[in-house]
């Protein structure tokens, strides 16, 4: 392939080479005249529009319709299908536009050039015509842009109560995502300030929604259900871009943004319907963040309701693996800390003297 | 300069007799370096652009080289570029963002619009209006001189060990205002500051010096409505510099303080290195805000000059009237009007409120409508033309190809719903670069091979020029547009490499085409330099209107000197597009040219104004006296 494509560019360019040979090479039979104005020139130039208007428009519709799998991506979300149809209504329209006005504006410069002895028409003006192509892209462009709103509108209306919420955190170079729990279903507050090499989502523990929040270095979601991702960003802008789902959202330092989506298909059924058993969904980073920005891969894993109840109730809690922190719970809260981390009560002792130490 | 021309009546022309003897007598010094004249100072700025432009297309050729031969080893680069190869021959991935935040910035700025709008204003505002120089002369020289400078500073941050400023041309803090970030954001994004700065003060000496000439010295009988477009656009570009490019100095200016003074105006919850930073309430989205007030503004400040010199090369070599005159103007002004209430289109998924993103999407696609009208008019001129295909035109024709293809993507891009989807995409890096890097480019080149003659006195060799169109023509188009299918894919930009996701492993063979592509247009643009730089001192002496064009400035001698005209500065007549006029027998009437001198071709209404020329315009002169 690749050696076609550049076998392909050296044949433009000897194509070229041969036009402009030929070109000379009529001049010369012609008996070559110091004119100011060659028309061999000017008509070879014409003739070079011609086929380029012709190659161009051709190689456009063929790589189109014939790498179509390649260069579109399988869409496996709710609102995902309609912006890709808003997609697909708008392509239609423009390239409706696009190669009328190509071919005629490519017509034009071959049907008229240069004649020795023609005049060109004196045409400046006709209102009718100014007007015609004024109101019509006009009223096109206002179809596409209410329906744009309508569903703009959609995605970013609220999300209901019932969606699962997840947050995702961006920080050079890796994403992290954080969960609320399965017991209060709450994230709980956190404070850059708080930040340290263990408690890198800056929990602040003096929050009880905080004692079951767990961290994954996957993100799992379940299948047909809401999702409310929030996003945040520790040092600089990243953005969440999740190509399968239509979903993409900055994250932003001191900003929280977020991004409503329902996947529609997991991570199974997509690999069916590739016929690909290596699919995986990706999520990446589209706001340029640093070095190392092409190299934010966060796995993504879209599971059915029941696998997603399994792996949420498999995942341990932060502060069930990082015990040391319970020194920074108040005392009044330490016990429903640990029921709700899921600590065993008789770790306290422990887990107090190593703080003494 | 200093003398502003109070016109002495006489019968027909009225203009003053001082244009002979302002052969002005400098030194090599006053002439050529710190020259006043507004042709010196076009072609100061025209060389300084095209040194940039080299520079700026060598560093997309160094990251397309990374992009399409990514196992390639580089190592022969050493000599050039030193520690930023990896031990294994590679790019450095920081380099990489320099090289593309680098190749933003001078694109941008140096080339498109200080070597466009620098260059071509300059030039031809006081030719074609009928002036013997800017308003301020010394102006318009401190203006190229702190571009210089300005030009200077950014070409040193190439060459410092931290490297030059990496965030991205658009230099989003915080990215941009930590070092500990990104090492380009030391002391590479605080020369960069610094040269932006110098810029702004540039640009904004320019054109308040454009916006006043054009209004304060038009010739006798140059009305508004017979300005040629060229100048329409060259004069709402500088509007538009005016009122955009403080908003940047003030978005820099903050960004300075963020950086070496403590303040907080971008920078807010920040973990980083280890420490969390002190800075608190302030916010990243402000600084975008404030980034594409000037930002999109600036992308009509690039574009409008190359629309208005191809609207003037496509109806002179048409030979027709251009369709539309009015339409044109009318367009223009829009387009330049709603510029400034369109920039949040490029934010719509940085958590911007959505009902923002609502009035945005609507903003941006009404924008759409009069850059159709734009390039409806320019196929209707072409329609019943007699075309001739200079290196101009071909140039000015692919403008117009590109600005089709490129524009019409703007259509998915400013719709909030389908931008979601491709913001920051290569589908994005392909409308841009077509619908305003190219396309302006393109503006650009034609402007150089039309007014190559009356700058240089001189012919550039049309079969070369025909060539070089040829080349980067086809070139472009390999370049960019597989950019679309690869976007569409949804390969995000200003990645070093796509290797470590499955979703982007593809599109290998269309990477590399494009690279190829790349090099291809970047070579044939030595043709050009060629052509160029050879024809200047041996080009075929060019006659003093080798297009048969209407405008003022064919009117000057071959090469004109200091002041533009010998003798009195003409008057104008009529408009500047009375080509292929019924009854006339050339196919060309010059501004110039008195109605009554052409009774055979005039239309009834212009019959009238051969009174007016008679006495009306004398009348214009007794009243300018009473002033």
């Amino acid at each position: 392939m690749t050696w076609i494509i550049s076998l392909g560019a050296i044949l433009v360019l000897v194509i070229l080479y041969m036009i402009f040979k030929i070109g000379n090479l009529v001049g010369l039979v012609k008996g070559k005249k110091e004119e100011e104005f060659s028309i061999s020139w000017n008509n070879a130039n014409a003739i070079m529009f011609m086929i380029f208007m012709v190659v161009g428009l051709g190689g456009f519709f063929w790589y189109s319709y014939a790498h179509f799998d390649e260069y579109t991506l399988p869409v496996a979300s709710i609102h995902g299908e309609v912006t890709d149809s808003l997609f697909w209504i708008t392509m239609w329209v423009t390239v409706v536009a696009f190669a009328i006005i190509f071919v005629v504006m490519f017509w034009f410069t071959f049907a008229y050039k240069y004649e020795k002895g023609r005049k060109a028409a004196y045409f400046a003006d006709n209102h009718k015509l100014e007007i015609l192509w004024t109101v019509v892209p006009a009223i096109v462009l206002a179809l596409l842009v209410f329906r744009g709103l309508r569903v703009w509108h959609e995605i970013t209306g609220p999300a209901s109560k019932e969606a699962v919420v997840v947050e995702m955190v961006g920080q050079q170079w890796l994403w992290m995502a954080r969960y609320p729990g399965v017991k209060d279903k709450t994230l709980g507050h956190h404070n850059y300030k708080l930040i340290d090499a263990s408690n890198e989502f800056g929990l602040d523990l003096t929050d009880k929604n905080s004692y079951d929040d767990f961290k994954s270095l996957e993100l799992h979601i379940p299948v047909g259900q809401e999702i409310l991702m929030k996003i945040r960003a520790k040092d600089v802008l990243h953005s969440v871009f999740l190509p399968h789902f239509r979903v993409k959202m900055d994250a932003v330092p001191g900003v929280q943004t977020h991004f409503k989506f329902t996947a529609t298909k997991t991570t199974a059924q997509m690999r069916e319907e590739l016929n690909n058993p290596a699919f995986n969904y990706e999520m990446a980073c589209t706001e340029v963040c640093g070095k190392g920005h092409f190299s934010m891969k966060f796995p993504v894993v879209v599971d059915t309701q029941e696998d997603y109840q399994e792996w949420l109730e498999s995942q341990e809690s932060w502060l069930k693996q990082n015990p040391d922190y319970l020194k920074y719970v108040p005392a009044e809260l330490k016990e429903a800390a640990m029921i709700k981390a899921g600590i065993p009560l008789d770790n306290t002792v422990t887990v107090q003297t190593a703080a003494i130490k | 300069m200093a003398t502003i021309d109070v016109h002495p009546q006489t019968a027909t022309h009225h203009h003053d007799e001082h244009g002979d003897d302002h052969a002005h007598h400098g030194n090599f010094w006053t002439t050529y370096i710190f020259s006043e004249d507004h042709k010196v100072i076009a072609k100061q700025f025209l060389f300084t652009g095209m040194a940039w432009a080299l520079i700026g297309g060598m560093l997309s050729v160094l990251f397309r080289l990374q992009l399409g031969f990514p196992e390639a080893n580089l190592g022969w680069l050493k000599p050039i570029l030193g520690g930023w190869l990896t031990p294994e021959g590679k790019i450095d991935p920081e380099f990489y963002l320099a090289l593309v935040t680098m190749h933003g910035t001078i694109m941008v700025f140096f080339v498109l619009t200080a070597g466009l709008s620098g260059t071509f204003s300059n030039f031809l505002i006081p030719l074609q209006i009928g002036a013997r120089d800017m308003a301020s002369g010394f102006m318009n020289m401190l203006s190229y001189w702190f571009f210089f400078l300005s030009s200077a500073i950014m070409f040193i941050s190439l060459f410092i060990s931290t490297g030059p400023a990496a965030g991205g041309w658009v230099i989003y803090p915080p990215l941009s205002a930590l070092p500990q970030a990104i090492s380009g954001s030391g002391l590479g994004m605080t020369l960069w500051l610094v040269s932006m700065a110098l810029f702004i003060v540039s640009s904004l000496l320019g054109s308040i010096n454009y916006i006043t000439t054009v209004i304060n010295m038009r010739t006798l009988g140059m009305s508004f409505t017979k300005l040629p477009l060229t100048i329409w656009a060259f004069f709402l570009t500088a509007i538009i510099g005016i009122l955009s490019f403080p908003v940047l100095f003030a978005a820099a200016l903050l960004l300075i303080f963020d950086r070496s003074f403590g303040t907080s105006f971008y920078l807010s919850d920040i973990y980083i290195g280890g420490e969390a930073l002190p800075n608190q309430g302030g916010s990243p989205i402000l600084f975008q805000h404030l980034f594409w007030f000037l930002g999109h503004p600036e992308v009509y400040i690039v574009l409008l000059p190359a629309l208005g010199i191809t609207s003037e090369i496509i109806a002179t070599n048409s030979r027709k009237p251009i369709f539309g005159y009015k339409a044109m103007v009318g367009s223009m002004l829009f387009i330049a009007i709603l510029s400034f209430v369109v920039w949040a289109h490029h934010m719509f998924v940085t958590g911007m409120n959505p009902f923002l993103g609502s009035i945005f999407t609507l903003l941006t696609l009404i924008i759409a409508v009069p850059s159709a009208v734009k390039i409806f008019n320019y196929v209707t001129t072409l329609w019943k033309g007699n075309i001739r295909f200079t290196p101009a035109m071909l140039f000015s024709i692919g403008l117009v190809s590109f600005f089709l293809t490129g524009g019409i993507t703007g259509i998915f891009l400013g719709n909030s719903a389908v931008d979601i989807q491709l913001h920051d995409t290569y589908f994005v890096v392909a409308h841009f670069h077509l619908v305003m890097g190219s396309a302006s480019f393109f503006g650009m080149m034609a402007g150089v091979y039309h007014w190559f003659p009356k700058m240089f006195g001189r012919m550039m060799d049309e079969k070369l020029g025909y060539l070089h169109f040829w080349l980067t023509f086809i070139g472009v188009y390999l370049v960019f547009f597989p950019m679309h299918y690869i976007g569409i894919a949804g390969f995000p930009r200003r990645y070093y490499t796509w290797t470590a996701f499955e979703t982007f492993s593809g599109f290998a063979d269309l990477n590399m085409l494009v690279s190829v592509a790349a090099i291809i247009t970047m070579v044939a643009q030595f043709i050009f330099l060629f052509n160029f730089i050879y024809n200047i001192f041996r080009g075929k002496l060019a006659p003093a209107n080798p297009w048969n064009a209407t405008t003022l400035e064919w009117t000057t001698p071959r090469l004109p000197g200091h002041g533009n005209w010998v003798g009195e500065i003409p008057t104008v007549y009529r408009w500047p597009y009375d080509y292929s006029k019924p009854g006339s027998k050339e196919d060309f009437i010059p501004q110039h040219i008195p109605y009554s001198e052409t009774p055979e071709s005039n239309l009834p209404h212009e019959n009238d104004e051969i009174k007016l020329e008679m006495g009306g315009a004398g009348a214009i002169v007794v009243e300018e006296r009473k002033h």
